[in-house]
């Protein structure tokens, strides 16, 4: 422990995994996870809060990683990319984003990940419009978007939560 | 099994979704962060350096071992300009790197609030006519007038040609400074391999070979001691093509202290250091006859490169492909071009998606709009009337047009929009908050040039080649190395798509190697939109030969003839009888039990073969709908369509997306993004809330048709359209901007366009307050 740069220990649960880290006051929670849980799927694009390419759900809720402390999420539940997967097989969402070339150079794409399972695991319906409301908080320098909106369309679609 | 021509999902996908790809930023690990100390002054001197006992400072008195980077034109009365890795004194531009510091113990963090540089300042100058004026502060002493390239041009008549014409028209046009901005900024980790004396540098680079090249120049070391690799690259958009000084002294660093050291830029680094392109204003002159026939075409072209060249297409990318391009789709045989590269105390310029056609496209299609109104000729008219028909076609300046479809595109453009055009008169006379527009935009992307192209522009360096290294394994599958390097265009997918065609295999069996200087032939990267032409020519060469290699082996057991067999479902298969061997059993056979067939199939399971096209070009017409709201001046685009022919689709998906990528990108260029600097050189963008990207929100839904011409210039039938989104975009915005303020009489002949550029023009003519 080191006073002058104020290093706290603290403990939080990425993808079900406990974690025990100690970490500067003024870290933010997405190098904490990459630096110190060497989860490096989260990735930083603007580390200002505009682009949204490190975008975790922290207890359920859609955060940027590179604005939120990692002394903040002391005894929390945090998900990122790592954990959609399954015994190393694309979960729905991703296998949608898959199927519809929703990505080019994956960049932006934990980000736009994390924020849609967040979406449809708390919208009973979804419109284009609902989707670019949410959606249009991440940036993506690719793909111009059309088809990440179409990946979202088909998961609604299958869940039945399509409405025009 | 035909893999060419289908939809495959990408082979790059499933690590890119499941966050195991790996980036530059996650090669981190157990290395030394590097910081770079930039410049806060435009233009003056280091009149001291502070040092201090908590961090280790590097700088250009350091670094005396080091050559500068230079590289240069033979041509255009091109003056080098060499970039120091680190200034010995003078500085150029504001963020210019001057120090590096670095702290090899882990548990202090690295800041900068220390004043390692004290400064004296000097006048800089930052705009491109005052940079000629002269009298001008000098950016280089030995730059006179700023002036670091000059091309010129004129067909013989020129005169004569232009005072022929029945209507002149000209026309200033500016486009503003602008950032590729790729989600992913730049950055390097370089790892020194103590068992084997080398340096390992991950880089987030589209010219691996290149940098090789680059750095090993500058550090007077053999390149068999530098392996530079770039692993998945977050975007690129010709950013990360150039040789930047932070590469070299992280590579002198690791050399000099035996160990790993990393540095990973951040956004405002990104903004302030990293290329910028598009700041050019173009004069142009056009005299065309009564029937709206363009006789003659002048342009003038500034360009401002900012403080230094980039290597390896030096200054002259932008104002030389301006002057060698600018007569585009249409036919004019007389041309006369003026093109200057003017040096300012901004950050270096370099390439970006399109170069210099998205501004050429927008003034070119700008100028059709106008004489369509002067002349009283329909838009698609008077654009029918001047399109290249005959091919191919030589331009003024000596390229050539192959085959492509720039009258077809125009049409069937016409026929997807005349509903569009009705609605449009109804919603100028409503005179309602809102104003309707449509424009259109008709370019050839001239795509997949090899060497000959860039030595007609005088450059030393001409990347042009690719090679493709193909070996067969004892499994029967293919590992493929080649010299391109995929930014995100799924290049791995789209070359196992042709090879696997060709030797009648699946996807899944072929491997592409990419990105790595130790594992792939030299080569020229990823830019320009080259790789599916050339290095996807490249692969289908090399395939065929290993085809025919695997036939004669097969033809031993089958006891046939080679020709008789044909290559599918992983099998050598005779064409009558049936009767086959399968690529498997081939390998072991070659690698395994090689004394049986030593005499027919040598030592090796392997081909190989170079392609260096002269190039072909891809077309398009793009059509925009925009909205103007009268309320607060906010552009929106409404509809895009986009009518493209790139010859044989090999991955019709990833084209889509390239298209639609580059139109969204394009509309950023034409309505959002620019680069702003203060009086004193000092830039004031530097984050996503000051320079504007599209988001979902406005990004339109963008259509596409495609047409194929096959061309006889590219060995697959593909042709290049990594950028024709972007440099159509702007024409057809602008246009359908232009067309929505026609009853103003007014012309934004710019971009980007901003709401307040159209506010001035309703307040003018008092449509709001």
């Amino acid at each position: 422990m080191n006073a002058e740069d104020n290093v706290q220990n603290i403990e939080f649960f990425v993808n079900e995994e406990k974690f025990n880290i100690s970490v500067r006051s003024s870290t933010h929670l997405a190098d904490a996870i990459r630096d110190k849980c060497s989860l490096t799927g989260t990735h930083l694009g603007c580390e200002h809060g505009v682009c949204g390419a490190c975008t975790i759900l922290v207890d359920n809720l859609p955060v940027r990683g590179c604005l939120y402390l990692a002394v903040q999420a002391d005894g929390k539940k945090i998900e990122t990319v790592e954990g959609l997967s399954t015994d190393n097989e694309l979960n729905y969402i991703q296998q949608s984003f898959w199927e519809n070339h929703g990505l080019q150079c994956g960049f932006c794409t934990p980000g736009f990940l994390m924020l849609t399972k967040w979406m449809l695991d708390n919208y009973k319906e979804l419109s284009e419009e609902i989707i670019k409301d949410v959606l249009s908080s991440n940036i993506c320098r690719c793909t111009g978007y059309q088809n990440i909106i179409k990946s979202v369309k088909q998961i609604a679609l299958e869940q039945n939560k399509w409405v025009e | 099994m035909v893999a060419i021509g289908i939809s495959k999902k990408r082979k790059e996908d499933p690590s890119l979704l499941s966050g195991n790809a790996k980036f530059v930023a996650d090669m981190c690990e157990g290395s030394t962060e590097v910081q770079f100390i930039r410049s806060p002054i435009a233009k003056g001197k280091i009149v001291k350096t502070n040092r201090n006992s908590n961090v280790n400072l590097i700088t250009g008195e350091d670094l005396s071992d080091i050559n500068e980077i230079a590289c240069k034109l033979d041509k255009f009365n091109f003056v080098p300009v060499t970039q120091p890795i680190l200034p010995l004194k003078e500085i150029k531009y504001v963020g210019q790197a001057i120090g590096a510091i670095y702290n090899t113990d882990p548990s202090k963090e690295l800041k900068q609030d220390f004043p390692f540089f004290e400064f004296e300042n000097e006048k800089g100058v930052f705009k491109i006519n005052d940079a000629l004026d002269s009298g001008s502060p000098l950016v280089h002493e030995h730059v006179k007038q700023n002036i670091i390239v000059h091309g010129k041009f004129e067909t013989d008549g020129f005169d004569n040609a232009f005072n022929n014409g029945d209507c002149k028209l000209e026309m200033q046009f500016y486009s503003k400074r602008q950032n590729a901005a790729p989600l992913e900024t730049r950055g390097c980790a370089v790892k020194f391999n103590r068992a084997t004396d080398r340096l390992e540098l991950y880089v987030s680079a589209q010219m691996p070979h290149m940098l090789r090249t680059g750095i090993c120049d500058c550090l007077n070391i053999p390149e068999s001691k530098l392996r530079v690799i770039a692993l998945n690259v977050g975007g690129a958009f010709g950013q990360k093509m150039a040789l930047f000084s932070e590469y070299v002294l992280l590579c002198w660093l690791s050399l000099r202290n035996k160990r790993d050291f990393h540095w990973i830029e951040d956004r405002l680094e990104n903004f302030s250091s990293s290329a910028h392109s598009r700041e050019q204003i173009h004069k142009i002159d056009a005299s065309f006859d009564k029937t709206g026939k363009l006789l003659a075409l002048k342009t003038h072209i500034k360009a401002n490169v900012g403080a230094y060249s980039n290597y390896p297409v030096t200054a002259g990318v932008e104002p030389l492909m301006a002057l060698a391009e600018y007569t585009g789709p249409y036919d004019i045989s007389a041309y006369s071009s003026e093109a200057l590269g003017v040096l300012t105390n901004t950050c270096m310029m370099a390439p970006y998606r399109g170069v210099s056609r998205p501004v050429i496209t927008a003034v070119l299609e700008r100028l059709m709009d106008k004489a369509s109104k002067v002349l009283g000729i329909n838009k698609i008219e008077i654009r029918y009337r001047n399109l290249i028909k005959n091919f191919p076609y030589r331009t003024p300046t000596n390229l050539i047009i192959d085959e492509g479809s720039y009258s077809e595109t125009l049409s069937l453009a016409q026929q997807i929009i005349s509903d569009e055009i009705e609605v449009i008169k109804n919603d100028v006379e409503s005179q309602n908050t809102e104003l309707i527009g449509l424009g259109f935009s008709v370019f050839g992307e001239r795509t997949g040039y090899g060497t000959s192209a860039f030595a007609a522009r005088g450059m030393q360096i001409t990347p042009g080649y690719e090679t493709c290294d193909l070996s067969m394994d004892p499994s029967g599958n293919i590992i493929a190395k080649v010299g391109v390097c995929s930014h995100g265009q799924g290049i791995a997918t789209t070359l196992s798509q042709i090879i696997a065609d060709n030797l009648g295999l699946e996807i899944e069996q072929v491997s592409i190697v990419q990105g790595d200087t130790d594992n792939t032939p030299y080569g020229w990267g990823t830019f320009a939109s080259r790789s599916v032409v050339i290095s996807g020519g490249a692969c289908q060469i090399s395939a065929q030969k290993l085809a025919e290699k695997l036939k004669k082996i097969a033809s031993f057991y089958l006891q046939c003839e080679a020709d008789e067999l044909i290559l599918q479902n992983g099998s050598v298969v005779n064409k009558k009888t049936k009767s086959n061997l399968s690529l498997r059993t081939i390998g072991r056979k070659f690698y395994h039990s090689n004394h049986e067939i030593k005499d027919i199939a040598g030592s090796e399971l392997r081909a190989s073969s170079t392609y260096d096209p002269d190039g072909t070009f891809s077309n398009a017409c793009h059509v925009a709908k925009v909205k103007i709201d009268t309320l607060t001046g906010n552009v929106s685009v409404e509809k895009y369509f986009v009518i493209e022919d790139a010859g044989k689709l090999i991955n019709p998906k990833i084209v889509d997306g390239q298209i639609v990528g580059g139109v969204v990108q394009g509309m950023g260029n034409t309505l959002y993004e620019e680069i702003k600097y203060d009086s004193n050189g000092t830039i004031l963008t530097t984050n996503f809330a000051d320079f504007k990207i599209p988001t979902m929100h406005e990004s339109p839904k963008v259509e596409i048709k495609h047409l194929e011409t096959i061309t006889e210039n590219s060995e697959t039938g593909a042709k290049g359209l990594g950028e024709g989104g972007l440099i159509g975009a702007p024409g057809a915005i602008l246009n359908a901007i232009n067309n929505a303020l026609e009853q103003f009489g007014e012309e934004l002949n710019f971009f980007p366009v901003h709401p307040n550029d159209i506010r001035e023009v309703l307040r003018k003519h008092e449509r709001r307050r």
